[in-house]
């Protein structure tokens, strides 16, 4: 069986389309929402789910990510109920699901058991941001055997001989971090990112995803004309938490996402 | 017998411990930082330089004073004190910042970042930051500057922005990880002077490297006085740099026993304590694993102790690895013995500690009873060092309403 993500991948490849990667936390604001939510964003043309189960200490989210993981945990929101929900969105979707969480709570998990359930789950694949390459050898070899995507990090600041081995390292996609940062929507990006890609395009072939700081139309648009497709995580949380009491949530966080597809 | 292998290995494993668990924007400066520090550790200059500033600054080598009168109090023991109280800004922590210090400016880093607990690795990082003429910023939970707002008026005088985090618990490991969301933002310039022998890989080493001047002085001046090796070494550990400064140049003699003192709070039983090597399960947080402070489903605890320099849920993964191999004993002392301990020294010497050292002084008492317990060393009292690693200034607003 292919994995989910790479298909993807393959499948905008062929329609010369770029991928738009939706970032939420599990349980913000409740798990219920968040399955709708998922079934409504894939409605909305969002190509893959990015899943974020929620940590006490998340040191590379800036304050939006921050509120909602605190918000989730209060829900009780656990790798085991991510994992569990996921199993249930498989009942309705097949829309390519990676879970993004910091590397304690899969280890506390047990890594080889993580990549087991998650993959009996539907779960396709892990972004983990306290997780260099060097210290992932047993997510990797699990990973590999269950074809489990495993995505590592690119940022501005890794130097040229790092570049190779952390994209050899990845499966489904790169990420690309656009700026030296948290994560949190910014007026402008730096001009940085396009020279990057192009440096990382010609040491390997998979797909490049840019995220970190990505919030407009404009910016997917721009970010889409080099990079393989673009995260957005933070102002879609705005949105979430702007609407988290209304019973117009789905609707008014589709539509703000639709509008950043669009453009 | 000797251990011969030393550790930790290239990439900062004690054993399973340690590492280098870092966002990606972080890991070329650490991988530069990790050849930098391998280079001083050779280079003359900078060890000159280094001693210069530990001798001529901050007051070392330190007094390693008998007290008599808390030795005769405790009966079997015959303690030894080392005076990183009398070290400029009051505690151990200047050792650290100055030796980091010295690396950021040969990194050509501008501005300096610092997480503080009780202030004293703040204090000692605004005041190195104010000797070498950068700007300085302390993370500092809002919760600890309740608690400490002497250190908070210190740190401000000398020039530092402290910011106020009002994140999680609001105390330590909340302020580290907003230091460490400053740090990836502005890596370029910045450099992190980490207080503690935690964090990513080189930060363990290089801090116990650089605190190791507390142990190997120490030995010196025993064998000096003593004419051998002390039976213990006791220290207090919330992070752990003053204990691992201590115990590291005696690791190889396996006749010194080393004894780490954890924070029980308010009893290990009642969930309100800082003890992660007594309480913890391994895990990995602000950069390596090492035992933690953790729910079933691997959230972070708050940690609790009367203490602000020993609240934080984990612990150096060093003394991880001591506890492991059984090389070190870690106990705890709840927040009511720490305050005994604070009035015996106070009353038995006039040396009033920190409250982090309040800890390995009520240890003591304990520990004469046990040595007292076994007959046989009853007659002959046992040797030890205790790290009276701070002063207790900082702590009168605190133990004026405790009392």
């Amino acid at each position: 069986m292919n994995n989910r993500i790479s298909q993807t991948f393959d499948n905008l490849r062929l329609q010369k389309k770029k991928a738009f990667i939706a970032f939420i936390t599990a349980g913000h604001p409740s798990l219920k929402a968040t399955y709708n939510l998922v079934l409504a964003l894939e409605q909305a043309g969002v190509d893959i789910i990015e899943l974020g189960v929620p940590f006490s200490d998340p040191m590379a989210e800036g304050v939006t990510i921050q509120a909602s993981s605190q918000w989730a945990i209060k829900q009780g929101a656990s790798l085991q109920k991510v994992l569990n929900l996921v199993k249930h969105l498989r009942e309705r979707t097949q829309i390519p699901i990676a879970l993004m969480t910091y590397y304690n709570i899969v280890f506390n998990y047990a890594d080889e058991k993580f990549v087991k359930d998650a993959v009996a789950c539907g779960v396709d694949g892990v972004i983990i941001p306290d997780l260099p390459p060097a210290e992932a050898g047993l997510l990797r070899k699990a990973a590999r055997t269950a074809d489990f995507a495993t995505v590592f990090f690119i940022a501005p600041t890794t130097a040229l001989a790092r570049i190779k081995p952390i994209a050899d390292a990845s499966s489904g996609f790169i990420y690309y971090i656009s700026l030296t940062g948290v994560t949190g929507a910014r007026r402008s990006l730096p001009p940085t990112i396009i020279p990057d890609i192009k440096r990382i395009k010609r040491v390997t072939n998979k797909p490049i995803c840019v995220g970190f700081g990505i919030s407009t139309p404009q910016q997917v648009a721009a970010i889409n004309r080099f990079a393989d497709g673009v995260i957005v995580g933070s102002a879609i949380v705005k949105e979430i938490q702007k609407y988290a009491h209304s019973k117009n949530l789905v609707a008014k966080v589709t539509a703000f996402v639709r509008r950043l597809i669009s453009f | 017998m000797k251990i011969k292998k030393s550790f930790p290995d290239k990439s900062g494993h004690f054993g399973s411990f340690g590492g280098c668990y870092a966002p990606e924007t972080l890991m070329g400066l650490l991988i530069d930082l990790d050849k930098e520090f391998q280079k001083i550790k050779k280079d003359r200059t900078f060890k000159k330089e280094f001693e210069f500033y530990l001798k001529e600054y901050a007051g070392r080598p330190t007094n390693l004073y008998l007290a008599r009168r808390l030795s005769s109090h405790l009966k079997t023991l015959k303690v030894y004190l080392k005076r990183e109280d009398l070290l400029h800004t009051g505690a151990h922590k200047i050792n650290n910042t100055l030796g980091q210090i010295l690396i950021a400016r040969r990194l050509g880093k501008t501005r300096i970042i610092a997480e503080t607990g009780a202030g004293q690795h703040g204090v000692a990082t605004a005041t190195v930051a104010a000797l070498f003429g950068l700007p300085c910023v302390i993370y500092m939970g809002s919760e600890d500057i309740r608690r400490q707002s002497l250190n908070v008026f210190r740190m401000k005088l000398m020039g530092a922005q402290v910011i106020p985090v009002q994140s999680g618990s609001k105390t330590l490991k909340d302020a580290m990880n907003e230091a460490v969301r400053d740090w990836v933002t502005n890596v370029r310039d910045t450099f992190y002077i980490i207080g503690s022998v935690a964090g990513f890989h080189p930060y363990p080493v290089m801090v116990r490297t650089f605190q190791s001047v507390i142990g190997q002085e120490a030995r010196r001046q025993f064998l000096a006085k003593e004419g051998r090796l002390p039976d213990y070494l006791v220290a207090c550990v919330g992070g752990g740099s003053n204990a691992m400064g201590l115990f590291h140049p005696f690791y190889h003699e396996r006749q010194v026993k080393m004894i780490g003192v954890e924070a029980a709070g308010h009893g290990l039983s009642s969930g309100e304590h800082s003890a992660a090597i007594a309480k913890g399960k391994v895990g990995v947080l602000h950069g390596s694993k090492s035992l933690l402070l953790q729910n079933k489903d691997g959230q972070v605890q708050i940690a609790h102790s009367v203490a602000a320099g020993l609240d934080y849920p984990g612990v150096g993964p060093e003394h991880a690895y001591y506890h492991l191999i059984g090389r070190a004993q870690y106990v705890s002392v709840d927040d009511q013995q720490a305050m005994g301990g604070l009035k015996l020294l106070a009353r038995t010497e006039g040396i009033i500690p920190a409250l982090e050292t309040a800890h390995a002084i009520a240890y003591l008492e304990k520990l004469a009873r046990l040595v007292g317990a076994n007959r046989r060393f009853a007659r002959t009292p046992k040797t030890v060092i205790v790290c009276l690693s701070g002063r207790g200034d900082k702590d009168m607003n605190q133990i004026s309403q405790l009392i």
